[in-house]
């Protein structure tokens, strides 16, 4: 595998700490913190952007940033599925800053805000970009940290019992993953990321189904894997574009990519079927989908019911991790970028209505189609994609999910059951939106209501082509689903 | 003879002679105590980094006092271990030039001379009680710091600081006669109180019934002044009611005190080789150490007092120190991953747990509050100490890449070697809960809108400032990087010592 | 009878440790301050004890050297060690006293458990 030392890696997460810095400095004025905002997320992706076709070579960036202590240090490694994350949270970073410009509009503490949002993206191409275990928890502890001002924005104190429950969660998943690592490094006498794993079966078969399971349960907490999931709701008091950084890019991606992380390259394919495990989570992802379907049908509050989709679709990429065959693996990375887009144009949809109407509840929103109906049809764009209709991003997903669990031997026909039941269960609880969005009759039909404002609107709208767009050209160079077929390749070398 | 060969004794006689002259300079113009103390602090500072370099470049230094030759003299042994003299000067100096406001806004006039003159005392004391090499004077030099010790809880001369005081001596008091006794039995089997020529003694002496005898009574000793639990009583009453520069020595300098007593009689004299073993004094260390860790931590999260939250993790804090001393491994083909790590704790909690007290007091000086329920908004009234303290609260949690982080790391991962791993978790999560109430203070410094009690508060003055900036910057900058290997660098070979390797 | 003889031998250990542990008991159970130091000055003065008896020497003099001929000197350095001890507790003496003249001050009282009222 060819590896170069690059500076690139650095600069990434580098410009969006200068730019929080800049913000916390002059962010009173309004023009230079939107300057600043979008400038570094406009540079930050022409950096990533810059680094993608070599990455798609299967070449390798490293660069080592900081020794801590004699066998730890700071150290920054871009392969493929790095790569693939950054793109996703970097190219995201500018939709969603833009669409915050717009909601943010008249709220108060912006300066604070757009500096932590800065701060947050910086440290999620840190995640994506960390060459060990330790590097990655720091960036990882480093998230929560920056996303907590945010999750609080309100200062109410229902959203200081949301923070306070953020907390709890995610520090709790932090202690238990930094045992881990301790462990790993104390087993392996390292914690640099490998293509085919640094642990090996001499370890201990005991040993390692307990480290295995500890790193589950660590990185489980952001993923949301039920029962660790409660944190998320709960945090949906946070402003809408925080609500879809978090839910859609950031955070619980954070948590997923960690989670494929230690299944292939602390532990290693290999090793992983050794041991077995790979079923298991499986079937813990499996009993996540299902449920958190369940709790989504039940929930009014739009983005509740959203929090609780986002539960059930991360565990699609838990899922196609544990399936442990490069089809599973490929559907799992495709939906980091697929999730996050059609995620993000929801949320970005209930913001919207929420800021134009006031409304949060679903039992509220009749006939809100006929009021604004552009930002209506990206919905139903994003809804028809979380179902896995063809055509859309959602259906490349669920495709290879299925080839995967077919392909297992013995093949999963209990995955496949759970997949197609979850798509019935996704329609169940979208389409009723849909459907009284547009075919039931606005009750307030005096109030006039327009489209919401351009620099949330536009958001929307590149998303929603971008989900039909990933749906038909999956064989475009250019385009995630290739670079995610290299991680592939590294993995199952 | 050059005068760098003298450095060892004028480390402590520097602080020692201008504590005396400190009533005299004071009697003739009050306002030049300070500057004075200054001066003095530099001095031994720059003597203690000199030395410092010396102990790297070139190993332990011996110092005859008199040019009686050990064991018959006083020897002063400046190894590794008492490097941390230099640290104790440097502090101090920060904490002096702090105190200059404190001291003309809040004590009597007449008191300022009195009040440096202990500070020196103080100073003096740690520095000798961390350099001698021998027993009898390492008790002295206790007595020195910790009457003065006393006595500065006491200076402000409000309510209830007397009685805290009062506490902390009786308790002290005993602690320091159970050393004494210990001395006295290990004297009576050795016939030396050279500390390396009782460690020899000791060895020939063949009377393991007596030296654990005086094994436990040190341990009771020091566990007493390093406020190991349940002897931990004394502190938070003495170290919250304290002035706050007061707190800040007494907190991040004298119970380290313990810590380095401790070393001294485990590694130095008990030795690898012999008595420790004749009873498990490691394990019971041990398990008093998490549940020094575990309570100190659940106290702290009911306080609605800063200093009190601060005092009680100082507890939780010698609870981590301990616990990496109590894991230290013998045996030679382990790593001293958790001896390591402790000592690089005994340095980085002294400058976190300095640092927050300042801020502390730097809060407390401007608005004379100290309940945190009426501190609400005061992030945005002082910006540069809340984001010092800030920094003071993630590192002493353990968050990376600030450098409280590194000694949570290596004691765990001593843990892990020892076998340990409960300890380890039990480290981690400890950690965890100690932010859950740390993080009351930036949720109130920051996330309220300042109250009408605070609504006039101003920044600091320069000179309290100077040095939370300094502390706060010496958080960061020495938990990573090239910098961040500085102490760990130093520390291993330390470590090594101690073993004997 | 091997175990009351070396009792008899080492007896001056066991008054020291009889002392130290009436000692601790005065300052455990007496609430009065005053009492509770004198417990403190008990103890102080056990360890003395202890540690002058170490270098007792029996029909031993005082260690100044005045002929060559050879004679038994009693250890001189425990009592120096001790002329430290005693300078040491007069000062601890010195500090607790005044803080308890400030305490009675401040509460007018020294019973620890009315002092307790003022927490």
């Amino acid at each position: 595998m060819q590896e170069v030392v690059d500076i690139r890696p650095l600069l990434a997460p580098a410009i969006s700490i200068i730019c929080a810095f800049l913000i916390f400095w002059k962010g009173e004025n309004t023009f230079l913190r939107r300057f600043f905002s979008l400038s570094a997320a406009v540079t930050k992706w022409i950096i990533v952007l810059s680094m993608f076709p070599v990455s798609l070579k299967g070449i390798i960036f490293t660069y080592e940033l900081l020794p801590f202590a004699p066998g730890i240090s700071l150290n920054l490694r871009v392969d493929a599925l790095g790569m693939f994350f950054s793109m996703v949270s970097s190219t995201l970073w500018i939709i969603t800053t833009v669409y915050a410009i717009g909601y943010m509009e008249g709220e108060h503490a912006r300066k604070r805000f757009f500096a932590f949002f800065a701060l947050c993206v910086s440290t999620t191409v840190g995640i994506a970009y960390a060459g060990n275990l330790f590097t990655l928890f720091i960036f990882y502890e480093m998230l929560t940290i920056s996303t907590y001002p945010l999750v609080i924005h309100k200062e109410t104190p229902e959203a200081m019992k949301a923070g306070r429950k953020y907390l709890f969660y995610t520090l709790t998943g932090g202690a238990v993953i930094l045992f881990a690592i301790v462990m790993t490094f104390y087993l392996a006498k390292t914690t640099t990321l490998s293509q085919n794993g640094i642990l090996s079966i001499e370890h201990g078969v005991h040993t390692l189904t307990l480290l295995f399971a500890l790193f589950i349960a660590g990185f489980g907490v952001k993923a949301a894997i039920m029962p660790f999931h409660g944190w998320l709701p709960s945090a949906m008091v946070a402003p809408t574009p925080v609500s879809a950084l978090l839910h859609a890019v950031a955070v619980v991606k954070a948590g997923v990519f960690g989670i494929i992380r230690i299944v292939y390259n602390v532990f290693g394919v290999s090793l992983m079927k050794e041991l077995g495990v790979g079923p298991i989570l499986g079937w813990v992802a499996c009993i996540t989908i299902v449920c958190a379907s369940i709790m989504a049908l039940l929930q009014d509050e739009f983005k509740k019911r959203l929090a609780y989709s986002t539960v059930s679709q991360l565990s699609y990429i838990v899922l196609g991790a544990a399936i442990l065959n490069p089809l599973g693996a490929l559907g799992a990375i495709v939906h980091i970028v697929n999730q996050a887009f059609m995620k993000i144009t929801m949320f970005f949809v209930a913001g919207s209505i929420a800021r134009k109407t006031g409304k949060k509840n679903i039992s509220e929103m009749q006939g809100i189609g006929y009021k604004m109906p552009i930002t209506m049809a990206t919905f139903t764009v994003a809804s028809v994609g979380m179902m896995g209709l063809p055509a859309t991003a959602g259906f490349i997903t669920k495709w290879y999910l299925l080839n995967g669990a077919l392909e297992m031997k013995p093949p999963q026909i209990g995955f496949v059951i759970v997949l197609l039941l979850s798509s019935f269960l996704n329609a169940s609880y979208f389409l009723p939106i849909v459907y009284r969005a547009y075919f039931v009759k606005p009750l307030d039909g005096d109030i006039a209501v327009g489209e919401a404002h351009w620099t949330m609107l536009v958001p929307c709208i590149i998303c929603a082509l971008y989900i039909v767009a990933l749906g038909l050209f999956t064989d475009l160079p250019f385009v995630p689903i290739q670079l995610a077929r290299v991680a592939v390749e590294q993995f199952f070398r | 003879m050059k005068l760098t060969d003298q450095f060892p004794i004028l480390i402590i006689e520097v602080p020692l002679i201008a504590a005396a002259l400190m009533p005299i300079i004071g009697h003739w113009r009050r306002k030049w105590c300070m500057p004075f103390a200054t001066l003095a602090l530099s001095i031994t500072s720059m003597i203690g980094y000199y030395l410092m370099l010396a102990v790297n470049k070139s190993g332990p230094i011996s110092y005859h006092v008199g040019a009686w030759k050990p064991p018959f003299g006083i020897e002063i042994y400046f190894d590794h271990i008492a490097a941390f003299a230099f640290i104790i000067a440097l502090f101090g100096l920060l904490i002096v030039i702090f105190s200059k406001n404190y001291a003309e806004h809040d004590l009597e006039e007449e008191k300022i001379p009195i009040f440096y003159t202990l500070v020196m005392l103080t100073l003096t004391g740690m520095i000798g009680f961390t350099v001698t090499g021998d027993l009898f004077n390492l008790f002295v030099f206790m007595e020195i710091l910790s009457l003065s010790g006393y006595a500065l809880i006491a200076i402000s001369g409000q309510m209830l600081t007397a009685m805290a005081s009062f506490k902390y001596l009786l308790v002290g008091a005993i602690s320091s006669l159970s050393v004494l006794f210990g001395i006295a039995f290990l004297y009576s089997i050795t016939g030396t109180l050279n500390m390396h020529d009782m460690a020899k003694m000791l060895e020939v002496a063949r009377a393991p019934h007596v030296a654990s005898v005086a094994l436990t009574l040190f341990v009771l000793g020091f566990s007493v002044k390093a406020a190991l639990f349940p002897l931990h009583i004394w502190l938070p009453d003495a170290h919250a009611l304290a002035p706050s520069p007061v707190s800040a020595i007494l907190s991040g300098l004298t119970v380290k005190m313990g810590i380095i007593g401790m070393i001294r009689i485990f590694f130095v004299i008990y030795g690898v080789h012999s008595a420790i073993n004749v009873m498990p004094i490691m394990e019971i260390l041990a398990w008093m150490a998490a549940a020094t860790i575990v309570l100190g931590a659940f106290f702290a999260f009911f306080q609605n007092d800063i200093k009190m939250m601060l005092a009680y993790s100082t507890i939780s804090n010698i609870g981590y120190i301990v616990l990496g001393l109590s894991m230290a491994p013998f045996d030679k083909s382990k790593v001293a991953y958790a001896l390591v790590g402790s000592l690089v704790h005994v340095f980085n909690h002294a400058m976190i747990k300095v640092l927050l007290f300042l801020c502390a007091g730097a809060i407390i000086y401007r608005t004379g509050l100290r309940k945190l329920s009426d501190l609400q908004g005061i992030g945005k009234k002082m910006p540069i100490t809340l984001a010092a303290m800030s920094i003071g609260v993630i590192s002493i949690v353990g968050i990376p890449p600030t450098c409280g982080f590194t000694c949570k790391w290596f004691i765990a991962l001593g843990a892990m070697e020892g076998g340990k791993s409960l300890f380890a978790a039990l480290l981690l999560f400890g950690a965890l809960f100690i932010f859950a109430y740390y993080i009351k203070i930036l949720n109130t410094a920051y996330f309220r809108e300042p109250t009408e009690a605070i609504a006039n508060v101003k920044e600091v003055p320069l000179s309290m400032l100077i040095p939370i900036v300094i502390l706060a910057a010496g958080c960061l900058v020495l938990g990573a990087g090239t910098l961040g290997y500085v102490p760990i660098k130093f520390i291993e070979p330390a470590a090594m010592a101690l073993l004997g390797r | 009878m091997t175990f009351l003889s070396k009792l008899g031998t080492n007896f001056n250990y066991v008054i020291s440790t009889l002392l130290f542990v009436i000692g601790l008991y005065t300052i455990i159970t007496k609430p009065n301050l005053i009492k509770k130091f004198m417990g403190l000055n008990i103890m102080e003065t056990s360890v003395f004890l202890a540690i002058v008896s170490i270098g007792a020497v029996r029909d031993g003099k005082a260690p100044i050297v005045e002929s060559a001929t050879k004679v038994q000197y009693v250890n001189p350095l425990p009592q120096a060690l001790i002329l430290t001890g005693i300078v040491v507790a007069v000062s601890t003496t010195a500090l607790a006293l005044s803080l308890m003249i400030k305490l009675y001050e401040q509460c007018g009282t020294l019973n620890a458990d009315k002092l307790k009222e003022f927490e």
